[in-house]
């Protein structure tokens, strides 16, 4: 087919926003390459979900639904996209990010002998002449991303297997539905012809969701609020920064002991201290028991009223402004600006 | 029936690139790998205490390390010795080098079939990387089942463990037979500080190419004791296909790097113009802090 396919997620009953992500970035992709988008998705019962993948764009929709699919688990799964990754031979494979997206597409791609990049920022499509010019290759899958810890941006490519594979974080890529959705086709795959046995050795005997644990310490990002946030509700505004930036929400112990955010998101002297790539500081006035938790950050922004607050002592960019209506305006440029 | 295992921590030597500070870059922008340190990769030592664990529950088990990398990645093994590993081996060859995810589970692989253990251990990702790929790659090379994002290793019943997985939206329980790969989250207890009776006995050990390096020669007499000899393995040791290795195994190249140049501090003034937000997330685009 070499054409371009993406592993739809579903998480509990729903498509992965980062699935419908991959989806609306490949529709850029097939159409410089002059190939089709093709999704797949893997359940117990998915065919309803159709619809919503011809909205953004899906062409033909391969289906593997079988009981014992239920919920992910490493080895049918994979058993299935390689299955159909043999007979199809794509071109390119894009996966989210996820843990379940991190957890298949390696597996596949070892057992395709196909190369994969993982968390990329950006997916373009370019050539490649060998340095020493002996072969040239036309419309490679240019695969970008952060390495090193974020200090270097490096550009991978695939010349010589396929797919083309990758995984891009949630939120990285813009999600956008057609006006008119696709008259596409649907492909159903004989689960019983691929999966054996061995293949459900591994089984799950509990699952909850739950708000996940903090990790504030090793986010590279950090949208940090003070008692100048206002509220617990108000915090709100800078998770949906953070998840947009694909950062941690942190605070100052000002805004803690007045009950914003929980203890485990408390930075300075008496919280962690973090040192991430980004660092925004809202409504935080920049007392130093806070700043010794976060002055050694690569880049901080700083949002506050008081033009004369210390925070804006110590900031790359101070913003004089209310952060309630600054924040969402970063996040309306981002969007409007990534990709 | 008591039972005991052969456990393998595959661990990585990386560059400690989590408190890069503003002394980590050079004038011109470029990363100075003289001011990081080259550590255990932090995730592969909450895999080292998970293993260090069974072989508390288990007696009689056996935890070896498998790193690969440069001679001097022979520390990997020795600071496993000193918390309590019972040996370990280094894949070091200079056609391993250049390595993609893909060649370097290969090779890891080739040297896991010649060690044989009931349960393999790592950590979920390297800092370096941060791709996570290496664990699920060897996994499926050595047609094993994989089970990654672990922070607990639980109950063994009927031969088989429960595990919990921590994902980013919950807890999922697991029970799955051995042999089995395990990728273990930061989420994990962190690993047992270094031992003083191991760091005794084991704080000699080195390498063939560590001996025969001059500035370890003092240890000389020493050598002869069989628990103080790390061992390495060259390509010719594991077998496989030699194309599968190094640079030539690897079908991700690298086409382009570029430095990420940091700006001198110097703070700037914004107001909350529509205008001035706009250039602010470009100009962090194009720095690419965001995006």
């Amino acid at each position: 087919m070499n054409n371009i396919i993406v592993y739809i997620e579903t998480q509990e009953g729903k498509i992965a926003d980062v699935s419908l992500e991959l989806l609306t970035k490949g529709r850029t992709l097939s159409k410089r390459l002059g190939c089709r988008l093709e999704a797949l998705i893997i359940g117990e019962s998915v065919e309803f979900h159709k619809d919503e993948l011809f909205a953004f764009g899906a062409e033909k929709i391969y289906i593997a639904e079988d009981p014992r699919l239920k919920f992910y688990t490493t080895l049918p799964y994979s058993a299935i996209t390689i299955a159909l990754f043999k007979e199809g031979k794509p071109r390119i494979a894009l996966f989210g990010a996820t843990p379940q997206g991190r957890d298949l597409a390696p597996r596949v791609s070892s057992a395709l002998s196909s190369g994969l990049t993982a968390d990329c920022t950006s997916l373009e499509i370019g050539d490649h002449k060998e340095p020493r010019g002996e072969k040239e290759y036309k419309d490679l899958l240019y695969q970008i991303r952060p390495a090193f810890g974020g200090n270097i941006i490096a550009t991978i490519i695939n010349p010589d297997h396929r797919p083309q594979m990758a995984t891009v974080r949630e939120g990285v890529m813009k999600k956008e539905s057609l006006p008119v959705a696709v008259n596409g086709e649907v492909k159903r795959i004989n689960t019983t012809k691929i999966l054996t046995a061995p293949d459900f050795i591994v089984e799950i005997i509990e699952r909850h969701i739950e708000e996940r644990k903090i990790d504030i310490k090793g986010a590279p990002i950090i949208v940090a609020g003070g008692f100048g946030v206002g509220s617990r509700e108000n915090f709100g505004l800078l998770s949906e920064l953070a998840k947009v930036l694909g950062g941690e929400v942190g605070a100052s112990r000002a805004a803690v002991d007045a009950g914003f955010a929980e203890h485990a998101r408390q930075i300075g002297q008496t919280g962690v201290t973090v040192r991430p790539k980004l660092y925004i500081a809202a409504g935080i006035s920049g007392q130093i028991q806070h700043t010794a938790g976060m002055d050694q950050s690569a880049m901080i922004i700083s949002i506050n009223s008081d033009p004369d607050a210390p925070i804006h002592q110590i900031a790359d960019y101070a913003i004089v402004g209310d952060l309630n209506e600054v924040i969402p305006k970063i996040i309306r440029a981002y969007k409007n600006n990534s990709k | 029936m008591r039972r005991s295992f052969k456990i393998v921590v595959l661990a990585k030597q990386v560059p400690d690139t989590r408190n890069v500070g503003k002394n980590a870059m050079k004038e011109d922008g470029t990363v100075n790998r003289a001011a990081l340190p080259a550590i255990f990769n932090p995730e592969d030592m909450n895999a080292l205490e998970q293993a260090l664990r069974l072989k508390d529950r288990f007696p009689g088990s056996k935890v070896e390390l498998l790193t690969m990398g440069p001679p001097r990645a022979a520390d990997i093994i020795r600071e496993g010795l000193f918390r309590g590993a019972d040996g370990g081996i280094l894949l070091t060859d200079r056609k391993f080098a250049g390595a993609d995810t893909l060649a370097t589970s290969y090779a890891l692989s080739m040297a896991l079939k010649k060690m044989n253990p009931d349960i393999i251990i790592s950590g979920r990702q390297a800092i370096d990387g941060d791709t996570a790929q290496v664990g699920p790659q060897v996994a499926e090379k050595l047609s094993l089942p994989q089970i990654t994002y672990v922070e607990e290793i639980g109950e063994l019943c009927n031969d088989k463990f429960t595990l919990t997985r921590r994902l980013d939206n919950g807890v999922e329980v697991v029970r799955t037979p051995f042999p089995v790969v395990i990728t273990i989250n930061s989420s994990a207890p962190a690993c047992r500080p270094r031992n003083a009776k191991y760091l005794m006995k084991y704080k000699h050990a080195r390498t063939l190419t560590e001996e025969q390096d001059n500035e370890h020669n003092s240890y000389l007499p020493l050598l002869s004791l069989d628990y103080l000899r790390i061992t390495e393995w060259s390509v010719s040791d594991v077998g496989g296909d030699e194309s599968s290795y190094g640079l030539s195994g690897s079908p991700t190249k690298v086409k382009k790097i570029e430095n990420i140049v940091l700006q001198a501090k110097e703070s700037r003034r914004l107001t909350s113009e529509d205008k001035d937000i706009d250039e602010l997330i470009k100009e962090l685009i194009s720095l690419h802090t965001i995006g």
